[in-house]
């Protein structure tokens, strides 16, 4: 019974984490139909923007603080750039556009390798995330709190936007349907560079998130994204609930199944599962009803 | 999904392949298929290069031509049916571990044990191990294990009409969830220095120049046989079938005809041919890690097959070859380069030439015979 309790922290800072990742993800899926394969590298960027306020720029533990806001605006620029500048050209063709930003995610990765070194580097938590606390006898990691926070912070912004601000029913427009949202007269590209921007953003955010838990190197990104894309899968598209429901429940799954069959069998125990689980609901939780045949 | 198109897969106008449709027939000798042409050109190619390539190219190249077979696969799969497997590595990888089981069990003396699991306290032979003392059961294992996890995993997502990125992304999570498995049960499979010192197949040392030619041979036989048994296919009525669904799966299931089975068994066969190319590479190369079937892997073999035009299964193979020989030239010369240059391909390639070298040699062949092409 410890143990399983022991873990809840842990499953749900991992649930933070992919959430993170995974709404920007989410959206740009359903709005965009684009799979954005570089989207992990954005994480590795914002990692290494914590890395880099704190070596270099000497911020000692106020580094994650302030990374926050850089992390975000810097990965926001990198997408909107690959967003105007490849991406657009290929709406109608995910499958391509997996490929090519598969592409854009090998030359990240090089790049951080040649620009940080290929051995992994540690971001020092500031002090006062150092310790932990002790409820009904779990240890409680600050720094997981904080990430747990984190995360909660960004679905309330995101949901609050989407839900009463003018360009988040643009942005739901266009996710039911784009030709109808067009000829409304929304600027359709805009808010697609705009979704892009905040959903790569957010990816800096959950970088920073991960400099916390852990080590980091250049394939940090491609670690956690294919568990940031599972999500997607099971949550459904352009749902924010789904995501936020799926993210846990992975989180949980991941940190469960690792407890009882050990690191390396939980990965295929929770393949499994989602695959048991796309039987049931293959549009995954939740998913924008349409009328289309595909 | 809002953006769903029913050529997604293909890219530009595809309804009619160029290297299968009927105007393609009349080239060079009347009468004779293109594909036979291809198919005795590639021999005699494959057949000098022994006299002209040293011991250690010829090595490469023997390398190269197992991807090819993967690569061949897949142009069945993604060119032909639609399907993007990001997770061809598992399946290759199959074929290799099965392989590389036999051979090291092979290189044991009776009743000892390999050395790895030596290190790893293990006391007597694991279950799992046992039936890969036959050569014949071994044989059997490298088809019908990739072969039966593609049609189980198929059958399972496409029948509930998962598809698409959806698919891709499944296939990468198998190819993720696969290396992760294989590094963490390092009793059973070496971890992540993988199974090596395979020296003797079948009694036969793989160490003399003798048998690395008729590796050589065999592998360049394999590729031969596959290819156009797989070919063959493509220009049957199946393959008509195939394309269609990748097309408009919507129609041909008002057709009358079930998509499930048509998308499930081209997995399969594609999946096949990768559980084969492994079982050769590792003889080939007297290695198999879990570094060369994991995630970044398996999508380097969607690059040969991009590489080379995904709808061409020739193309396909071709560039899986040039792929091989880039990666070896470039990183001879310079290091870390290789990886820039690889990004940047994908990003050429899918951008600028989405039919590969394939769509290149159609497009020439239509301007010196304008007669032909009718579209």
């Amino acid at each position: 019974m410890d143990a399983l309790l022991t873990q809840v922290p842990i499953a749900a800072a991992v649930g933070a984490v992919l959430l993170l990742a995974a709404l920007g993800l989410n959206f740009t899926f359903g709005q965009m139909g684009v799979i954005n394969m570089a989207h992990g590298e954005f994480l590795m960027v914002g990692a290494y923007t914590a890395f880099a306020l704190q070596a270099w720029a000497g911020l000692g533990g106020a580094a994650v603080l302030v990374a926050l806001p850089v992390a975000f605006a810097v990965t926001a620029l990198m997408g909107l750039a690959l967003e105007r500048g490849l991406i657009r050209h290929f709406y109608g063709r995910p499958l391509d556009t997996l490929l090519l930003t598969f592409g854009v995610s090998l030359l990240l990765q090089q790049l951080a390798r040649d620009v940080f070194g290929a051995p992994n580097v540690d971001v020092a938590a500031p002090s006062w995330l150092a310790g932990g606390t002790s409820v009904l006898g779990v240890w409680l990691h600050h720094s997981r709190l904080f990430i747990i926070l984190l995360a909660a912070v960004a679905v309330a912004a995101i949901a609050l936007s989407i839900a009463r601000s003018r360009s988040g029913r643009y942005m739901r427009a266009v996710l039911h349907d784009r030709d109808l949202a067009a000829v409304s007269g929304i600027p359709v590209g805009r808010v697609d560079a705009a979704t892009f921007a905040v959903g790569s953003g957010l990816a800096g955010v959950a970088g920073v998130a991960l400099a916390l838990i852990g080590p980091i190197g250049p394939s940090i990104g491609s670690s956690y994204i294919v568990d940031a894309f599972l999500v997607v899968v099971v949550g459904g598209l352009g749902q924010l609930r789904g995501a936020v429901i799926a993210a846990f429940a992975l989180g949980a799954l991941n940190a469960y199944s690792e407890l009882w069959t050990g690191a390396s069998l939980a990965k295929v125990v929770v393949f499994a599962v989602i695959i048991a689980f796309l039987q049931a609901r293959p549009q995954g939780l939740f998913s924008v009803k349409t009328r289309a045949l595909a | 999904m809002t953006t769903a198109n029913p050529t997604e897969a293909s890219a530009g106008p595809t309804s009619e392949d160029a290297s299968s449709g009927p105007a393609a027939r009349a080239r060079l000798l009347p009468g004779v298929p293109p594909a036979l042409l291809i198919g005795v050109a590639a021999a005699v190619v494959l057949a000098v290069m022994p006299l002209l390539l040293d011991e250690f190219r010829l090595g490469l190249l023997t390398r190269y031509l197992c991807y090819a077979i993967v690569a061949v696969g897949i142009a069945v799969a993604w060119g032909r049916g639609g399907m993007l497997t990001l997770g061809h590595g598992v399946f290759f990888g199959l074929g290799a571990y099965a392989m590389a089981a036999h051979m090291t069990l092979a290189a044991t003396p009776d009743g000892a044990l390999p050395e790895f699991m030596v290190w790893n306290g293990i006391e007597s032979l694991p279950l799992l191990w046992r039936p890969f003392q036959s050569l014949a059961f071994t044989l059997a294992a490298v088809v019908v294990l990739p072969g039966a996890i593609a049609a189980l995993l198929g059958w399972a997502v496409f029948r509930r009409r998962v598809r698409g990125a959806y698919f891709a992304i499944l296939n990468q999570a198998l190819a993720a969830a696969f290396a992760i498995l294989l590094i963490g049960q390092q009793h059973l499979t070496g971890g992540s220095s993988g199974l090596t010192n395979l020296p003797v197949l079948a009694g036969v040392d793989l160490s003399t120049g003798a048998a690395r030619t008729g590796l050589y041979f065999t592998v360049a036989g394999f590729l031969l046989a596959v290819w156009a048994a797989y070919t063959r296919l493509m220009d049957s009525r199946y393959g008509a079938l195939l394309v269609a669904v990748r097309d408009s799966e919507e129609r041909v299931r008002f057709l009358g005809y079930d998509p499930t089975w048509v998308k499930a068994s081209a997995y399969t066969l594609s999946a096949v041919a990768a559980g084969i190319a492994g079982a050769l590479f590792v003889p080939a190369t007297g290695i198999i890690t879990p570094a060369l079937v994991g995630v970044i892997p398996s999508i380097q073999l969607v690059l040969m097959a991009a590489l080379g035009g995904r709808h061409s299964l020739t193309g396909a193979a071709i560039g899986a070859v040039a792929l091989g020989t880039a990666e070896t030239a470039f990183s001879e010369s310079f290091a870390g380069g290789w990886l820039y240059l690889q990004g940047a391909l994908f990003v050429v390639v899918i951008a600028l030439a989405p039919r590969g070298l394939a769509g290149f040699a159609e497009s020439l062949a239509s301007r010196v015979s304008p007669v032909r092409r009718s579209r």
